[in-house]
């Protein structure tokens, strides 16, 4: 993967490099992070969040238990709950496919750490909740919808 | 400087069940006040759980996480009464460590 | 309910909900979806951060007076907050009144700490841009009294007559589409898009209700007090706001914990 065709991306996104420069320029995460890892945080859709990711296509696996209510009350706080029993977990990643910015959050779990995580996200529609988790150098995914009777983006 | 987390943390059969909640608006950037003005984006994006130097869980936040936001994960080891640290930063630059006992 | 006002109730929750209405029976699927959700959502309050605010403001020195309020008298004895707000309202010798928990904070910050109640009552409920202290301090109140059973007593001739009040109150129709509370709250299985409404007539139902406010609601990312419920449900039977901490809210508080008696504080809650 061309990293630099990356950068180009990211900067297309719009107003995304001015955040990475005011992330940067705090001195809040270093700059390899700036540019590395928190770009998939400004992509669109799933398939450029993937790329961003070096994610080529992750198998569905059902050594993934994806945990999210069927109904949402108020997508303001949804909650979900990835378990794998795949072996070797070293990363959870959660996006939800429509919201502006797909990618929620990434997990990373050091050994004796286990492959389980739960949180809560926003969802201004219904919409897929998405599980990736990275084991042993691979990625898998697990997806679920979830219907949301109140819009969460007005917070 | 942020306002105080609450954190739980109890040992059973060896493993730690830590959860943690946190105070923060966790402002999109995309919502508009009562005066239709665009509320700027802030967030927190990093998250870091530390037991005796050991970094037992690192989070990255976008956007998409809940106001207030609530974590659950698990470690292997931590004893009651041994603390444990959790620390994040948003994007702008606010910080919060708070520490939490372990209890049996 | 008769026919006519079934059909007021239909339109005007139409109006409210756009469009989005239903008088469900046997639909239990969505009910159960939902409890489920609320299920999910239960731990991690983030009204426990209210809670911290309000013990905060307690044992901190404030007003005119400089005072805490750790000498306030909540019914069981001055500084006794447990258990205090599952025997609320209640008679008050001092003010010679039934008090629900606001009313009696409001009393406890001007005679110890020597604030003007109308200040306080100015903004006796929290916006984004601001937190009340008063509601603050209410949930921290009523936090210290979960997992304890409801038992509001109506022994004292004046707590019986804002029970009875309070009863009325809740009966009583009025307004653009002659509502009552009882309109909304005395029938099973009405919902509001996707509220089922509690059916205060059903111990169960009222239980649930009543034990579990102070909540933090999603929809406003706030922690709200009990007071702001009866204002929002007077809103919503397009009455005119009740005055904070007013005789007819505390009456109407009464009736509602009577109904609740013998249920465990489960509050503060967390609602959608
Ligand atoms: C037009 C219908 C309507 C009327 C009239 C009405 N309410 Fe409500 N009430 C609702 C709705 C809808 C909810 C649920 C709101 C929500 O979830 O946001 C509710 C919720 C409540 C709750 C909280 C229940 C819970 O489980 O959290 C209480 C208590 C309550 N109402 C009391 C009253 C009282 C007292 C009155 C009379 C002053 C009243 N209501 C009048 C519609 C109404």
């Amino acid at each position: 993967m061309n990293i630099n065709m990356d950068r180009r991306k990211v900067l297309k996104a719009g107003g995304s490099a001015g955040l990475l420069a005011l992330f940067a320029s705090v001195g809040l995460i270093s700059p390899a992070l700036a540019e590395g890892d928190r770009k998939a945080f400004f992509a669109k859709s799933m398939d450029e969040a993937l790329s961003l990711m070096g994610v080529i296509v992750p198998e569905n696996s059902d050594a993934i238990k994806l945990t999210v209510p069927e109904i949402a009350e108020n997508g303001a706080v949804v909650p979900v709950s990835v378990v794998s029993t795949l072996p070797r977990v070293e990363q959870i990643s959660i996006f939800v496919d429509k919201n502006p910015n797909v990618l929620a959050a990434n997990f990373f779990m050091p050994g004796g750490t286990e492959s389980m995580i739960t949180t809560r996200v926003k969802m201004g529609q219904t919409a897929n909740v998405i599980a990736l988790v990275k084991a042993d150098g691979k990625f898998y995914r697990a997806s679920r919808e979830v219907k949301v009777t109140a819009g969460g983006c007005g917070g | 400087m942020g306002n105080p987390m609450k954190i739980r943390a109890a040992v059973k059969d060896g493993v730690t069940e830590v959860k943690i909640l946190m105070q923060h608006e966790m402002e999109t950037g995309m919502r508009k006040d009562a005066d239709g003005a665009l509320v700027p984006a802030w967030f927190i994006t990093d998250v870091k759980a530390q037991y005796q130097g050991r970094t037992v869980l690192e989070a990255q936040f976008g956007q998409s996480i809940s106001k207030n936001p609530y974590l659950v994960f698990r470690f292997q080891g931590g004893a009651a009464g041994e603390k444990l640290t959790v620390s994040w930063v948003d994007n702008k630059g606010d910080k919060r460590s708070d520490e939490a006992t372990i209890t049996a | 309910m008769n026919t006519s006002n079934v059909k007021k109730l239909i339109l005007l929750l139409a109006l409210a909900t756009s469009g989005a209405v239903v008088a469900a029976e046997g639909d239990v699927s969505d009910s159960d979806r939902i409890a489920q959700y609320r299920e999910m959502i239960s731990d991690g309050n983030p009204a426990d951060f209210d809670e911290m605010r309000g013990e905060e403001l307690w044992k901190t020195a404030g007003g005119p007076k400089l005072a805490t309020l750790e000498k306030c008298d909540l019914g069981k004895g001055a500084g006794v907050v447990k258990g205090a707000y599952a025997e609320l309202p209640r008679y008050f010798k001092d003010t010679n009144k039934v008090q629900d928990l606001e009313s009696r904070l409001l009393t406890c910050m001007s005679t110890l700490q020597g604030s003007s109640a109308e200040a306080i009552a100015a903004q006796p409920f929290s916006t984004e841009k601001k937190p009340s202290d008063i509601s603050s301090l209410a949930t921290y109140v009523a936090g210290q009294s979960k997992g304890i059973k409801m038992a509001v007593s109506v022994k004292h001739p004046r707590e019986k007559e804002a029970f009875e009040i309070g009863k009325r109150i809740f009966n009583y129709r009025a307004g653009p589409y002659d509502f009552a509370c009882s309109t909304c709250h005395a029938t099973s299985n009405v919902r509001i898009r996707m509220q089922d409404l509690p059916n205060f007539n059903i111990r169960k139902d009222a239980q649930a209700a009543y034990t579990s406010w102070p909540a933090y609601r999603v929809s406003q990312g706030l922690t709200r007090s009990f007071q702001w419920r009866l204002n929002d449900c007077f809103r919503q039977q397009r009455f005119p706001e009740p005055k904070f901490a007013s005789e007819a809210t505390i009456d109407l508080t009464m009736f509602l914990a009577v109904s609740a008696n013998g249920a465990a504080f489960a509050g503060p809650g967390l609602k959608r």
